[in-house]
């Protein structure tokens, strides 16, 4: 199969340039979901989200056109992290918060490589938040999928630090105290020139945004909302319910009106006030708001400011209304490239082979011979 | 006029000024007219972990120590022979070191009311000279004011007054130079270099360094040049390099032997950080530096990139290790080579940032959970850092380990002249990836195990990305035997934990024999080390031999896996002394491992251990071990033993 266009209702297109120096399949070889599922027993709780999103994946990635050999997925600590085992890719499932430092020596090490990391909300955000934010604002060229189901499952159901306030879990009995982080804020105020969320449950969606995660050239993160049946069901019942969900999902599509709610029936302006945006009632009526004033999304829009403010409609306690899609996608050079660039350029600079530089380097200086 | 010229074997020099005075500059500069010379010298910088401490203070004295000889030496020197004290809080901060007649040169013109006070002197002390009881009637003092005549030596340039008198270090060095004879022209050279796009600052320094020349050659108070003759040395190429630049060019040299990009990924620390920076000037060497968000993203990127088929390094001193060590346990587990370089300082915490001590020892053996054994290497002096650094590389990407590299401050920061090593003779490293195997039409290939382990030293493959047919995934999880799959199996467990103590031990069986040094073959008593203090041990062995003694000397290169014949090397020997700069960490293990009764000889004042001290343990040691009573004068009377 051959690369395929996944540029639905996002707005985005399909550029390449993410994985434009990744060797491609050769003419006539083909790749399917099964070449990308290795052989080791799939072990997460039944329901769990995580299958959806690995079934996702492995249907996906042989839609990259990509040599399989030339994708490595990096995990760190938590259920979702065990993603490589099950992926026929290379693969390092490391320690906890540390796959955003490892992922960005490999990423810089080979620009042949197509360089993944899969995450949680504890691993990401909580013992490796400083990695996460460094290499979205470094723009090393790779995709980050943060699973974000908002508990702690491989300890048992712990409160994360994206889980609401006042959660009762087995370490707040009397409910947590914790605020949490909204992690597309979060990547927006650390420089990131990708970001995207997504919910498990919509295979089409998901597949779409990963698609521009992949093509994107620098750091992606795609938020998924992950449903944790065991330790924080329903988390995310709302935007799946199908009476709920019109109302809670804003949709986000570039060059798009951000509509949403039973027919449309609500949608973003600007609100002067306070600098954010605000939800409006859409419409011709008394105290609506006709169509043509409605916020038109521009994830290309080099100043984050309101992607920013439409980020920040995301309920932080229990989630009744976020907005999906591609918040942000601008183009910056990345760390990787240039970092090899210079590379590039002083080895240009020299000529003779690397045993001679190295006999004129160490013997340079001022130096004196004894007979 | 002409002066007296008086032969010296050896003499010991300390610059000591405040940190803002150049004296880092002006030793490495006589450091450097030396080593041109051809004099044999070690060298020992010492400065405050703080970037400008409150000028003229004793915590703000920064110092150089430059020890030359017309012999083989091996330490900086217990005492300086000459101090050069540019102000009051100098002169205060490093009397103490000195022996009863040093020479002592003052530069008056800072000894005002207010430095005085500074440095807490309650008079001037210069004052009281040629007084019955000043506290400096022991010395020979030379109060000269450097700094005056700098300024109205250099008056023709038009600098403020400030900017001239900075240029004091140089005459100061000027003065020097004349009084031990040391050639000009390197430094005049490296000045015009240096300050080449400020004619004034250049032409300043130029005229300030002559003009201390001059002074000496013309000045009644410096009656005699001293003359210390070049020394015997191996044939061969010679340049003074300092550890960390030896070690950084070590790991050039690694890459380019393995034919493998080294990719560094650091976080600045002190005394580490020079690598980084010289690392980063190399990159037509195909290195890649990355300065990361902290220490561990530091080795995790370096992991990353050795997962990725790069040589990957990390480098950092013990607080950093500390933050590493959870990604060290992970390279332990995925079995990838890697390269943890640390520059050890005082400790514990923070410390003594900019002091030396050999205290991370057990933390690089043992400082991991679980059984997490790691090769660890150790160079003796600043030049064989380069030695040790290939060394290094050479155990991790045969044996796809971690390895440990462990220097210290002192040997960062001194120097000694280095005979430049043949390209073509340094060993050659095979990283060796893993090829896909040859699958005939029709047939599928079986299945990659990346846990299958090569016969000799049970390395497993490097298999890198890109590499059609091996994909695997490698984790922190425990690894079934072969295949490499997660495994919970608690024989399989078991035989893991035991084959990956078992690679580490197989590195043995790669080292050469250890060099014993025991000249009479008599010896009953063995001095064993590691690290930089070779110097001082093989000095204070030297002054025991001089007196008539026989005492045998062992440096490890290697503490982990120790070579296979150190046990029968220590049974041989009555006694054994271990001396370190912590308070027995070598000695604990030689204890574990081999039940001798090693004896420690444990200083940890962030400074090298001093030959003579040395010496006194070797001799009382010696002493009980043959009976008979030690007395270190040497046997040969009027030789000086360094
Ligand atoms: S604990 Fe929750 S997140 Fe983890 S595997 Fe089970 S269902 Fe999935």
């Amino acid at each position: 199969m051959t690369a395929t266009d996944h540029s639905v209702g996002l707005g985005i297109p399909g550029l390449r340039t993410g994985t434009e120096l990744v060797p491609a399949l050769g003419e006539g070889e083909t790749q399917s979901a099964k070449d990308f599922s290795s052989d080791q027993e799939v072990r997460w709780c039944p329901g769990c989200g995580d299958y959806a999103v690995l079934k996702a994946v492995q249907s996906f990635l042989p839609d990259l056109g990509l040599r399989r050999e030339n994708i490595v997925f990096i995990s760190g600590i938590g259920c979702s992290s065990r993603f490589p085992y099950y992926l026929d890719t290379y693969g390092m499932h490391s320690i906890h918060g540390r796959a955003t430092a490892i992922a960005s020596g490999l990423a810089i090490a080979r620009e042949d490589l197509s360089t993944w990391v899969v995450t949680g909300d504890g691993d990401a955000l909580s013992i490796g938040g400083n990695h996460l934010i460094h290499a979205l604002r470094r723009n090393v060229n790779m995709t980050i999928l943060l699973f974000n189901n908002r508990i702690y499952g491989l300890t048992k159901g712990q409160y994360s630090p994206t889980s609401e306030a006042g959660k009762i879990t087995k370490s707040t009995p009397m409910g947590s105290v914790d605020h949490p982080f909204n992690p597309v804020s979060l990547a927006l105020g650390a420089e990131a020139t990708f970001v995207a969320r997504t919910v498990d449950s919509d295979r089409k969606h998901l597949t779409a945004v990963l698609a521009a995660a992949a093509a994107h050239r620098g750091t992606s993160l795609v938020e998924i909302y992950q449903n944790c049946p065991i330790f924080n069901d329903g988390a995310f019942d709302d935007l799946k319910g199908a009476d709920t969900k019109a109302d809670a999902i804003i949709p986000l599509e570039h060059g798009q009106p951000i509509r949403f709610g039973v027919e449309g029936s609500k949608g973003l302006v600007r609100d002067t006030a306070t600098g954010g945006v605000k939800v409006v009632e859409v419409g011709d009526g008394a105290g609506q708001t006709p169509v043509g004033e409605l916020l038109v999304h521009d994830a290309h829009a080099d100043d984050p400011t309101t992607a920013f403010a439409i980020s920040r409609l995301t309920d932080a306690g229990v989630l009744h209304q976020s907005p999906i899609g591609i918040f942000r996608q601008v183009s910056r050079p990345t760390y990787d490239d240039q970092a090899r660039a210079q590379v590039v350029t002083a080895s240009e600079a020299v000529t003779g082979d690397a045993s001679d530089r190295l006999a004129s380097l160490i013997g340079g200086g001022d130096t004196w011979t004894v007979v | 006029m002409s002066k007296q010229v008086k032969q010296l074997d050896r003499v010991i020099i300390r610059f000591a000024g405040d940190s803002g005075d150049g004296m880092q500059l002006t030793g490495d500069r006589f450091t450097q007219e030396s080593a041109v010379f051809g004099n044999d010298l070690v060298t020992l910088p010492n400065f405050p972990a703080e970037i400008r401490a409150p000028q003229g203070t004793i915590p703000g004295v920064s110092s150089f120590q430059v020890h030359f000889a017309d012999h083989d030496i091996l330490t900086a020197g217990d005492a300086p022979d000459v101090l050069v004290a540019m102000n009051p809080a100098a002169l205060k901060a490093n009397l103490g070191d000195l022996p009863k007649g040093a020479t002592i040169i003052v530069d008056t013109h800072d000894f005002t009311a207010r430095n005085l006070q500074k440095a807490g002197y309650d008079a001037n002390p210069l004052d009281a000279l040629g007084d019955a009881g000043s506290q400096l009637g022991e010395f020979a003092v030379q109060p000269v004011d450097l700094t005056g005549m700098t300024i109205e030596a250099v008056k023709e340039f038009g600098l403020s007054r400030k900017d001239a008198a900075r240029a004091k270090n140089m005459f100061a060095l000027g003065l020097l130079s004349w009084m031990y004879g040391r050639p000009t022209e390197p430094t005049e050279a490296f000045l015009a270099k240096r300050f080449a796009k400020v004619p004034a600052i250049r032409d300043a320094n130029i005229t300030a360094f002559k003009s201390g020349w001059n002074f000496g050659e013309t000045t009644e108070t410096f009656a005699v040049q001293y003359e210390i003759k070049p020394a015997p040395m191996a044939p061969g190429t010679y340049r003074n390099i300092t550890g960390n630049l030896a070690l950084s060019y070590g790991l050039v040299a690694a890459g380019v032997r393995s034919g493998l990009p080294v990719f560094l990924g650091s976080y600045p620390i002190t005394p580490a950080s020079d690598i980084l920076h010289e690392l980063s000037k190399h990159k037509a060497f195909g290195v890649t530096t990355f300065q990361a968000e902290d220490e561990i993203a530091g080795i995790g990127s370096a992991l990353g990139a050795s997962f990725a088929g790069q040589l990957g390094v990390t480098t950092t001193s013990g607080p950093g290790v500390a933050l590493k060590t959870e990604t060290i346990g992970l390279a332990v587990m995925t079995e990838l080579p890697l390269l943890i370089v640390n520059v050890q300082r005082g400790g514990p915490s923070t410390g003594l940032p900019t002091k030396t001590e050999q205290a991370d020892l057990l933390q690089a053996v043992f400082g991991r959970n679980g059984e997490a054994p790691v090769p660890v290497v150790a160079p003796q002096s600043p030049g064989d850092c380069f030695d040790a650094a290939v060394e290094a590389a050479r155990i991790a990407i045969t044996y796809r380990t971690p390895v440990f590299l462990l220097s210290d401050g002192y040997l960062a920061n001194g120097s000694e002249p280095w005979r430049i090593p043949d390209v073509d003779d340094l060993p050659t490293i095979e990283p060796g990836f893993a090829e896909a195997p040859a699958v005939a039409e029709g047939e599928t290939a079986p299945a990659f195990r990346p846990y299958e382990r090569d016969e000799a030293t049970l390395a497993r493959p490097w298999a890198i990305p890109g590499t059609a047919g091996l994909e695997h995934r490698i984790g922190g999880l425990e690894k079934g035997d072969g295949h490499g799959n997660i495994s919970y199996d608690p024989a399989n467990h078991d035989h893991m934990v035991r084959t990956r103590q078992a690679k580490i031990d197989r590195i043995a069986d790669s080292l050469p024999p250890l060099v014993v040094d025991d000249p009479s073959g008599e010896a009953k008593v063995l001095v064993l080390g590691w690290g930089s203090t070779y110097g001082p041990i093989g000095a204070g062995v030297r002054r025991v031999r001089k007196a008539g003694f026989n005492v045998a000397q062992v440096h490890l290169r290697h503490l982990n896996p120790f070579p296979n014949d150190l046990g029968e090397i220590l049974r041989r020997y009555d006694k054994v002394l271990v001396p370190e700069m912590n308070l027995g960490q070598l000695s604990l293990l030689l204890r574990a491992k081999y039940l001798v009764d090693a004896q420690g000889y444990n200083q940890v004042r962030g400074l090298p251990l001093k030959a003579a001290d040395l010496a006194q343990a070797i001799g009382e040691l010696v002493a009980q071990a043959e009976g008979v009573a030690v007395d270190l004068t040497p046997t040969s009377s009027k030789e000086t033993v360094q």
